[in-house]
């Protein structure tokens, strides 16, 4: 490995560095480890922006955001002595990975019961809004709501949502699209909804909350749809986003039907600080000490195996910051806080790459506290969350080629992820169509019996949410020409995927340069944290 | 929530003891030693099966078959009536209570997604019906006793429903059904009973024990639990993050 040597260097914008002849290699993950890498000379390299200053007081800013809602009267006025109350809550699919305690819902939790006890109102449930996720364990619950909620609630008043029970579960009728909305018995019987919301991308919170939060099965065919995706210009836009606009036609209906109050929170990208802080920094810019902090975790994750490599990552919760708090109607306040969000990780590049570049690391909103990143949640990250962190346009061109690191390797969690091991060895070796596993099979894995008593009663992902994963990679595989993977373990993996292998950068940027050309423009994105491109 | 069925030709094949009741044959045997006639018999009969239990457990842990054999001597010389008579008491005694909580709803969601339900037991067949009806099943595939002139012979009709027979006799009722096997379930508790489960395309390890777990996380087969404990997580608390300490009379500090 050659070592980073630090230089001083001046940059035209701060956050896209173009690699020179003596510029120091990249780092990259690849699953739960790391690879440092030469570049060509030319390559973009896009960093995150830096992190947002904090708010200065978290609940302060909390309580301002429920006394001067958006389009709404406070939360305190909404509220009467012996009313029924439901507050939904994000459940663990983000932040990413896990923030460290106190995890910023517990903050507005506290808050948000305090309010209601002190005015009268003590039939309140607490629901996490799983929509089809897994149930989150207890221990999981009680760190992101905390001991004084925990204690209070746990278990009569505070649970995962069920959306396969067919007592808890209410229709509340079709969009004019025809889209059927489904919605927790609880929620829809209550006089008022709180939702709280942790905004980690601009595809979450807003109508998405209720709609897909408290949802059923048959209400999220409606737009999780291989259609949806690939008519989606990117889900990370809403207003080009056809997903989100399936959610507002829903949200319209449960805003008719409920009274509901959106809390969202909004997050800054400090991923990583203190001992790891170096992995966001411009590797030009290292300090020897980075440099050797750098080099005794690269020593130490290669003398580990897997589950220790795993445990490590896992042991370093973000150090997010709370940047805004918005509340009140459901539009107006999401406006605000996809505003901020785009603020903080937006950043403006100049056209798109013909090869696109990066590394695939160990987390997904699917696989928090799981066994491994899955082969299906590879694939979700690669060609479905990363390639759509664009506005405008794709950040990869129309026929380009990426380039992901990535182990690929057969593992997967049976308590976590127990359908995702039919869907992957059985489905996806019969066909790779999305269309085709839509119309075929996912009726199939939603309704077999075994995966519903392992969603409603187990910790597992519902049955059907394999074929939603591969249908998030849909507009990524019709839009690139070649998918080369760097670093496989296996061959098997990425030929079900339909990816090719490389054993290094250089061979896989040698492959895609045969497809693009001599010339290509070779951008790397530098994540985490993640990075939308606003592509001119 | 789904309107209509959404399986045809599929069956689900079910175990009984250990995986949709937490009891066993040898309960229903106690049972029914309980209630002889004459007192001082029953009391005898009783402690005779208690002190057999290990002799039985040892039995089926070596074989299924020869267990069978062993064990239903036992019934030698029951009238036939009060076999049947009892079994309703017995379910409301016995077995009743003893259902997994879970294994009801687990038998709901299945029928609703238009899946033919069939218990097949090794225990026998009119032990079983009360139960059949209780949980709504369609067919009872389960041991049969020799009756001659309406007593038990302590001999059980052939086929034996135990291990790989349960396979066999699984494939005869899919074919005489029109069941596509390859579309169908098992759900079973115990290792002797893989054959059950190898020869349908949605096996399912229920409450398994030590063998059947291994076997099913080796192949990848769900595991159900149908035991109506709390959140039983805390034991596979993986890739532990720390839990927030509370410094006596301070807040928890973020980690």
């Amino acid at each position: 490995m050659r070592a980073i040597r630090p230089k001083i260097r001046s940059h035209t914008r701060e956050h896209i560095v173009t690699i020179d002849t003596d510029s120091a290699p990249r780092i990259m993950f690849s699953g739960e480890n790391l690879l440092i890498e030469d570049l060509p000379v030319g390559t973009r390299v896009i960093y995150p922006n830096r992190p947002m200053t904090p708010v200065a007081n978290p609940k302060a800013a909390i309580r301002y955001a429920l006394n001067h809602p958006e389009d709404s009267e406070p939360l305190h006025a909404m509220l009467r002595p012996g009313m029924k109350v439901t507050i939904a809550v994000d459940d663990i699919s983000m932040p990413l990975p896990i923030m460290r305690t106190p995890d910023v819902r517990q903050l507005v939790l506290e808050i948000v019961c305090e309010l209601l006890a002190d005015h009268g109102v003590d039939d309140v449930h607490i629901v996490i809004a799983l929509g089809l996720h897994r149930r989150m364990h207890d221990w999981e619950i009680k760190r992101m709501v905390g001991d004084k909620v925990w204690d209070e609630y746990w278990p009569d008043r505070l649970y995962n949502h069920d959306g396969c029970d067919p007592e808890g579960m209410v229709d509340l009728g079709k969009t004019a699209h025809g889209e059927l909305v489904e919605m927790n018995r609880r929620a829809a019987e209550s006089d008022l909804t709180i939702y709280v919301n942790l905004n980690f991308v601009p595809m979450n919170g807003g109508n998405k909350s209720m709609a897909v939060g408290l949802c059923g099965y048959e209400s999220l065919k409606a737009h999780h749809t291989p259609h949806g995706i690939v008519s989606s210009n990117s889900i990370m836009d809403p207003p080009k986003s056809y997903i989100a606009h399936s959610f507002k036609r829903q949200g319209d209906v449960i805003e008719n039907a409920l009274k509901v109050f959106h809390i969202e929170t909004v997050l800054n990208n400090r991923a990583f600080d203190g001992p790891t802080a170096f992995l966001t920094k411009n590797e030009d810019d290292f300090t020897e000490a980075d440099r050797l902090k750098f080099q005794a975790m690269k020593w130490t994750l290669d003398k580990l195996p897997f589950a220790a490599r795993r445990e490590i990552f896992m042991r370093i919760p973000a150090a997010y910051e709370l940047i805004a708090c918005y509340a009140g109607a459901c539009d107006p306040t999401h406006d605000r806080s996809v505003a901020k969000m785009n603020e903080q990780n937006c950043v403006e590049v100049d056209g798109p790459a013909d090869i696109l570049l990066f590394g695939v690391p160990y987390i997904s909103p699917y696989n928090v506290n799981s066994k491994a990143l899955n082969p299906l949640l590879v694939q979700v990250m690669a060609l479905g969350y990363f390639y759509h962190m664009y506005r405008h346009q794709p950040l990869l061109r129309e026929g380009g080629v990426l380039i992901i690191t990535h182990p690929c390797s057969d593992r997967f969690d049976p308590v976590h992820h127990p359908s995702y091991i039919e869907f992957f060895n059985r489905i996806l070796t019969e066909t790779t169509d999305a269309y085709t596993i839509e119309k075929k099979y996912q009726d199939e894995l939603a309704y077999n019996p075994s995966y519903i008593e392992m969603y409603r009663r187990g910790n597992a992902y519902h049955g059907s949410h394999p074929c939603f994963m591969w249908y998030w990679g849909q507009r990524g595989r019709e839009k690139t020409s070649r998918v080369i993977v760097v670093g496989a373990d296996n061959a098997t993996v990425p030929g079900i995927m339909g990816w090719e292998t490389a054993g290094s950068i250089a061979e896989a940027i040698a492959m895609a340069r045969g497809t693009m050309g001599r010339s290509a423009q070779i951008t790397m994105l530098h994540h985490p944290p993640y990075i939308i491109g606003d592509v001119m | 929530m789904h309107t209509q069925p959404k399986y045809k030709n599929s069956a689900a094949f079910y175990d009984v003891d250990g995986t949709l009741i937490k009891i066993n044959i040898v309960h229903a045997f106690a049972f029914y030693a309980s209630r002889h006639a004459s007192l001082v018999v029953s009391a005898k009969n009783t402690v005779k099966t208690a002190l057999s239990i290990p002799v039985f457990w040892a039995a089926d842990k070596l074989s299924r078959k020869w267990f069978n054999e062993i064990f239903y001597r036992s019934y030698e010389g029951a009238s036939e009536d009060r076999l049947v008579v009892l079994a309703e008491e017995l379910f409301e005694d016995v077995i009743r209570p003893n259902i997994y909580p879970r294994a009801k709803d687990l038998i709901e969601e299945s029928r609703r997604a238009g899946v033919r339900q069939v218990l097949v037991s090794g225990a026998l067949d009119f032990t079983m019906r009360p139960l059949a009806r209780y949980l709504g099943v369609d067919d009872v595939i389960a041991n049969q006793l020799e009756f001659v002139d309406s007593y038990a012979t302590g001999k059980l009709k052939k086929p034996f429903v135990a291990g790989a027979t349960k396979a066999d006799i699984m494939r005869a009722y899919a074919k005489q059904h029109a069941i596509d096997l390859a579309e169908s379930w098992a759900y079973t508790d115990s290792f002797s009973d893989y054959p059950m489960l190898a020869v349908v395309g949605h096996p399912t390890a229920c409450n398994p024990d030590l063998r059947l777990r291994s076997l099913a996380r080796s192949y990848d087969w769900p595991v159900l639990d149908l035991d109506e404990a709390p959140d039983r997580s805390v034991a596979r608390r993986p890739q532990g993050l720390a839990p927030v300490r509370r410094l006596r009379g301070r807040p928890a500090r973020p980690e």
